[in-house]
C-alpha cells in the first residue's frame, strides 16, 4: 500500500471531551501507514439526522462539511458514530434527491453533488488497509482479554443508508478485535441503544439502557468493553458506578475506545493513549494479563 | 359485388337506450354491397340466431356484420350461427356498439350514440369486404403427458392423468418423489401423519403402469407446442443401476462416510450412498459423487463390494433422453427463505433456534429424534418453546411483502404437537394477525389456544440472545402494551415460503411467465387458475405461491383434468388467427424472432434442387403462434401479416372512417 492520505473529519466531541479517541486514532494510522488529514474547514455535523422529511435546514450543517471535504478528495473518514451516521445519511439525500440537493446547495452556496465516499475508520481498516495487515502490525497482542465489542445503534442503522455491515448480525468490530489478539464475546445488547442524547434530560433511561449493555457484556464474560462512539463511551462510563451500586453481583470493567485498544496492540506507548482521560481504569486488567 | 347483411342488436335497452338501432340499420342498407339489414331486441337469443341463419340463406349473404356487444362476449356465438347457415365463420364480424358506444354515452336523444354506431359499423363493413375465408388449424395431439416435480401436487396430477388412461412421465430432481410433504410430521387440520397419507400415493405412482418415474432428473430443454412438445431430460447418474437394484440397503449400511442430510435439514447425517428417507420411492440409493472417495480419489468402493446384484457402477454417466409429449404440468413447489437473513433471531448463531421445517423433522417419528422433541444443541427436552411467526413474510424491507398463508396454521399445529409430546411444556407464539381461513382452520387455532395452552402474544420479536444457557426472546406484546422477555429452551421460526432457486430458469425454458417473486403466473387468477399463457402447459401447487396440501392436491387434479380434456380428441382445433410470412419479401433480419414472446418463429432454409441453402426466411409455427401481432409491428420489410387482422383489412376500416 502506497502512503495513503485520507481526509478526516474529527467532529466536535473528538476535539474536546473525547480527545483521546482522536489522538489514538491518528497515531495508530501513522503506525499502520496512512495519514488522517484533518479537513482545513469544518463545522459541527448537527449531531442528529433530522427525521422530518421536509427539514432541509437540518441538513445544511453536514452538507457544509461534505462540500468542504469534496474539495480535499473523494473520500472522508470519521470516528464518531453520530457524525458518521449524520454525514452518511445526509450525503445519500444529496446524492439521490435532486430537489433537496438544490435547496441545500442554495442555502450553503455550494455546488455539492453527494459524490464523497464516507468511510468509518473501521471501514478504512477493513477495506482499505485490510485486517490481515493490521494483524501483521500488532506488537502487543491483547492476548487473553475477553472483549465486548459494543456497536451501539448509530454505526449500523438504518441499514439501507449506512450498510457498513449486516445491521442485525455485524462482525466488523469483532473481526478487528480478533486481529488485535483479543477474544470477542457474544453478548445480547451489543447493538442496542445506550440511551444516547437522553443523557441530557433523562438519566434514568440512560442508566437502565447502558446498564443492560454492560451487564449483558459482563454476564457473557467480558473483561473489557470497547466502544466506537463518544456518546456511548460517556453513557456507559457515567452509568457504571450506579449499576454497580444497585446490582451487587456486577463487577465493573474498563470501557475504552477501539482506537485505544488498537494503539495498545500496535505497541504504542501506553502513556500516550490517553487512558487517564477515561473514567474507568484499564491498568489493573493490563497488569493482570501481563500486557503492561 | 359482395352480398353483406347487417344485424343491429338492441340488447334490450342496453344499446337501444342511447342508439337508434333502426336508424343504424337503415343507413347501412344504403351502402354498396349491403343487401340486407335489420335490428332486433336480442340478437344472441335463439330466435335472434335463427333470424340470422334464415337471412343468410334467403339472401345468399356471403358476409355478415353483427353490431352488438364486445366480440369477447358473442363473437363465437354468431360465428357458429353463421357456420350453421353454410357461411365461413370468419366471414362474420362483430362491431362493438355496446361497451365502446352505448354504455359510454348518456345522451338520451340518441344523437351521439347513433352517429358513432353508424361510423363503427361502416368501418366493419369495409373491413369485411377484405376478409378471406379462414380455416381452423388442426393440430395432432400426442396423448402422453409430462409432470415436472414430484411433490404432492405433481404426484396427484400424474395419478389422475394415469387414471384417465394416459401415459405420464413424472420428472423429479431429487432421488425420491414426495417433495416437502415427505418431511412433515402430522398435518393440519386433521392431524393425520403426513407419511401415512403420502406414502400410499408415492407407491401408487411407482406401480401405476401408465406412469414412468424419472427421479434424479431435470428438464434441460423444451421445444414444440401444445400437443407436440419435445422435452430433453437429463437423467443424472445415480451410479446405481435402477433396473437391477433390489433396494436391500447393504451398500448404505457399509458406506463408511457420513455428511449432513439435506432431507433432515442438517439435523442428522446420512451416508454418501443414500436414499433421502426410509420410504423413498423408488427405493434405490444414489451416490453423492462430490463426497464419494471412490469417485473422487479412487479409494474405498465398499458399497460395490457388498452389493449382491452388482449394480453399482462408478463410471456411470448422465444420460440425456428426449420425450415427445402433448402436455406438461409444472409442479416444482417451494422452499423456505434462508433464516440466516434475520440476524436478530440468532439463527445459525444460536443452535437451538430452528426453522419450522426443522421442527417438523423433530416431531416426525421417522426423524432424527424418533419423534421426540429434543433440542439440537444438547438433546434435552425443551420445557419452553417460543414460536415466531412471519419471519420474512409481510416484511417488505427484509423479506417479501406477501403472506405465506400456511404458517399460522402450521405454527398452531406445532404448539399442539409440542403439548402432546412434552407434558407440562409451555409454548409461546408471537404473531401479527392470525390468518386461519379454511374449512375447520379457525377452530383448529382456537383449539391450540383454548385447550392446549399455547400462549399467543400479538407482537414482533426484536431480539433473541443467549443468557445462562437459556434463549432470551425480547419482544412486544401489543395487546397489553408491554415489552416482554421470555426465557426459552428453543425458538422456532416460521420462515416465509418462497419460490425455488432456479424457478426462473425453468420458466424461461418452458416459456411461461412468473412474478417478481419468481412464482409462476396462472393465465387468469380466477377463471384459468391452472393454465399458463403457453397453451398445453399447466401449473399445480406451490410453484404458483404459498398454499397448503389440500389446495396443492386440488390443483394437481385440476391440471390433470385439463390435460385429459386436451387428450380426449386426436386433433385439436385452433383459431386460425396466426401470422404468416411473405417469403418473397422477408429479408431474414430476425427481428420477429427476437420480438415473439412465444418463440413461435423459426428460421427456415430455402434450398435449391441440389439441396444447397439459397437463403433464409422466417417461418411461423401455427401451433405455437398466439396471434398477438407483435411480429407484424416488428417487421421492417412489412413481410408479416396477421390472418384475420391483415394490414389490408385494418386500412380499409380506417379509410372508411
Ligand atoms: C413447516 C411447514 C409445515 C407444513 N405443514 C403443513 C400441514 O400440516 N398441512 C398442510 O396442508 N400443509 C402444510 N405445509 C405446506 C405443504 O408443505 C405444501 O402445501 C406442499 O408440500 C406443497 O406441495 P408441492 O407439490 O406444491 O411442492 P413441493 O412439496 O415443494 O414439491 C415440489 C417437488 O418438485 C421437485 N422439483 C423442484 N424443482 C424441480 C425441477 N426443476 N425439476 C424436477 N423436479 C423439481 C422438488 O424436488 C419436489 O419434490 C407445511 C409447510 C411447511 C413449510
Amino acid at each position: 500500500m502506497e502512503h495513503m492520505k485520507i481526509p478526516y473529519y474529527p467532529g466536535c466531541t473528538l476535539n474536546t471531551v473525547a480527545k483521546q479517541f482522536d489522538t489514538s486514532a491518528r497515531e495508530a494510522a501513522s503506525i499502520i501507514g496512512f495519514e488522517m488529514k484533518e479537513l482545513s474547514q469544518w463545522n459541527c455535523c448537527g449531531a442528529t439526522f433530522p427525521l422530518t422529511p421536509d427539514n432541509v435546514i437540518g441538513l445544511t450543517a453536514p452538507a457544509k462539511v461534505l462540500s468542504s471535504a469534496r474539495k480535499e478528495g473523494d473520500t472522508l473518514t470519521t470516528l464518531c458514530s453520530v457524525c458518521y451516521n449524520v454525514l452518511k445519511r445526509t450525503n445519500k439525500v444529496i446524492r439521490d434527491n435532486k430537489e433537496k440537493r438544490n435547496v441545500i446547495n442554495g442555502f450553503i452556496e455550494e455546488e455539492y453533488d453527494g459524490s464523497v465516499n464516507i468511510l468509518h475508520y473501521l471501514e478504512v481498516l477493513r477495506d482499505k488497509v485490510g485486517f490481515d495487515k493490521v494483524k501483521g502490525a500488532v506488537k502487543r497482542p491483547l492476548k487473553g482479554i475477553k472483549a465486548a465489542t459494543y456497536y451501539g445503534c448509530m454505526l449500523l442503522r438504518p441499514f439501507e443508508d449506512i450498510g457498513i455491515d449486516k445491521a442485525e448480525s455485524p462482525t466488523i468490530f469483532e473481526d478487528l478485535l480478533r486481529a488485535l489478539g483479543a477474544e470477542p464475546v457474544e453478548f445480547a445488547n451489543k447493538i442496542e441503544c445506550c440511551g444516547a442524547h437522553l443523557a441530557m434530560n433523562n438519566e434514568e433511561v440512560v442508566t437502565n439502557l447502558s446498564g443492560k449493555v454492560m451487564t449483558s457484556a459482563v454476564d457473557a464474560g467480558a473483561e473489557l468493553i470497547v466502544t466506537t462512539c463518544p456518546l456511548c463511551q460517556f453513557n456507559l462510563e457515567k452509568s457504571q458506578p450506579r449499576v454497580a451500586e444497585s446490582d451487587t453481583g456486577y463487577t465493573p470493567v474498563p470501557v475504552v475506545y477501539f482506537t485505544q485498544a488498537l494503539g495498545l496492540a500496535l505497541g504504542q506507548d501506553i502513556e500516550t493513549l490517553g487512558f487517564e482521560k477515561n473514567s474507568s481504569d484499564i491498568m489493573p486488567l493490563l497488569k493482570k494479563k501481563g500486557i503492561a | 359485388m359482395p352480398r353483406i347483411g347487417v344485424f343491429v342488436c338492441q340488447c334490450g335497452n342496453n344499446i337501444a337506450a342511447t342508439v337508434d338501432t333502426k336508424k343504424v340499420a337503415e343507413e347501412m342498407g344504403k351502402l354498396p354491397g349491403v343487401v340486407y339489414t335489420c335490428d332486433y331486441k336480442f340478437m344472441c337469443s335463439s330466435p335472434g340466431q335463427e333470424m340470422l341463419r334464415q337471412a343468410i340463406k334467403e339472401n345468399k349473404l356471403d358476409g355478415i356484420i353483427v353490431s352488438a356487444c364486445s366480440p369477447h362476449m358473442h363473437e363465437k356465438t354468431f360465428r357458429k350461427a353463421a357456420e350453421g347457415a353454410g357461411l365461413n365463420p370468419y366471414q362474420c364480424e362483430i362491431t362493438n356498439i355496446r361497451e365502446q358506444c352505448s354504455w359510454v354515452h348518456h345522451d338520451k336523444t340518441k344523437a351521439a350514440g347513433t352517429v358513432k354506431s353508424i361510423d363503427l359499423t361502416r368501418m366493419t363493413i369495409q373491413r369485411l369486404k377484405k376478409n378471406q375465408p379462414l380455416k381452423k388449424i388442426k393440430i395432432p395431439v400426442k396423448k402422453k403427458a409430462m409432470v415436472i416435480g414430484g411433490g404432492i401436487a405433481g404426484i396427484q396430477a400424474a395419478l389422475d392423468i394415469a387414471e384417465g388412461g394416459r401415459e405420464v412421465i413424472l420428472v423429479e430432481k431429487e432421488p425420491s418423489i414426495g417433495g416437502n410433504m415427505a418431511r412433515l410430521s402430522e398435518t393440519f387440520p386433521t392431524m393425520d401423519c403426513s407419511q401415512c397419507i403420502l406414502t400410499p400415493k408415492m407407491v401408487e405412482a411407482e406401480l401405476n403402469e401408465n406412469i414412468t418415474l424419472y427421479t434424479y432428473s431435470e428438464v434441460e430443454k423444451v421445444d414444440g407446442y401444445i400437443g407436440n412438445f419435445t422435452v430433453t431430460v437429463r437423467r443424472k447418474s445415480k451410479y446405481v443401476d435402477e433396473e437391477r437394484c433390489t433396494g436391500c440397503g447393504e451398500c448404505i449400511e457399509k458406506c463408511p462416510f457420513k455428511v449432513d442430510s439435506q432431507f433432515e435439514l442438517g439435523l442428522n447425517k446420512r451416508k454418501v450412498i443414500y436414499t433421502p428417507f426410509p420410504q423413498s420411492v423408488p427405493n434405490v440409493p444414489v451416490i453423492d459423487a462430490p463426497n464419494c472417495t471412490k469417485i473422487q480419489k479412487d479409494k474405498c468402493g465398499a458399497c460395490a463390494i457388498v452389493c449382491g446384484p452388482k449394480c453399482i457402477d462408478f463410471k456411470m454417466e448422465d444420460k440425456l433422453v428426449t420425450e415427445e409429449v402433448g402436455a406438461i404440468v409444472v409442479a416444482t413447489g417451494y422452499q423456505n427463505m434462508p433464516n440466516e437473513r434475520f440476524g436478530e433471531y440468532g439463527y445459525g448463531r444460536i443452535k437451538d433456534v430452528i426453522s419450522g421445517m426443522q421442527f417438523e423433522r423433530l416431531a416426525s417419528s421417522s426423524g432424527p429424534t424418533g419423534g421426540e422433541i429434543r433440542r439440537p444443541s444438547d438433546g434435552k427436552i425443551p420445557q419452553s418453546v417460543v414460536f415466531i411467526q412471519c419471519v420474512g413474510s409481510r416484511d417488505e424491507k427484509k423479506g417479501v411483502s406477501y403472506c405465506s398463508k400456511i404458517c399460522c396454521m402450521y405454527t398452531a399445529k406445532h404448539t399442539k404437537l409440542y403439548s402432546h409430546k412434552v407434558h407440562g411444556g409451555q409454548s409461546y407464539v408471537f404473531y401479527m394477525d392470525i390468518r386461519s381461513g379454511g374449512k375447520r382452520y379457525e377452530e383448529f387455532v382456537r383449539g391450540a389456544i383454548e385447550h392446549e395452552g399455547a400462549m399467543y402474544l400479538r407482537g414482533r420479536v426484536s431480539r433473541v440472545y443467549e443468557k445462562n444457557g437459556k434463549i432470551m426472546v425480547q419482544g412486544a406484546d401489543t395487546l397489553s402494551g408491554n415489552q416482554v422477555e421470555i426465557e426459552a429452551d428453543m425458538v422456532v421460526l416460521a420462515t416465509a415460503v418462497v419460490s425455488r432457486d432456479g424457478a426462473d430458469t425453468l420458466a424461461q425454458r418452458l416459456g411461461i411467465g412468473y412474478d417478481k417473486y419468481k412464482f409462476y403466473n396462472e393465465y387468469h387468477p380466477k377463471l384459468k387458475p391452472v393454465e399458463t399463457v403457453t397453451a398445453g402447459i399447466y401449473l399445480a401447487g406451490t410453484c404458483m405461491g404459498p398454499m397448503d396440501i389440500p389446495e396443492s392436491v386440488a390443483q394437481g387434479s385440476a391440471a390433470a383434468s385439463k390435460v385429459l380434456a386436451l387428450f380426449s380428441a386426436d386433433e385439436m382445433a385452433r383459431e386460425p388467427i396466426t401470422s404468416v410470412v411473405n417469403r418473397t419479401t422477408c429479408n431474414a433480419c430476425w427481428d420477429c424472432v427476437t420480438a415473439c414472446p412465444y418463440t413461435a418463429i423459426e428460421r427456415e432454409a430455402i434450398k435449391d434442387r441440389q439441396g444447397n441453402v439459397v437463403r433464409w426466411v422466417a417461418k411461423v409455427n401455427d401451433g405455437v403462434c398466439q396471434g398477438c401481432g407483435v411480429c407484424v409491428a416488428a417487421c421492417r420489410s412489412k413481410s408479416i401479416d396477421l390472418k384475420g387482422y391483415t394490414d389490408e383489412q385494418v386500412f380499409a376500416a380506417i379509410n372508411a372512417f
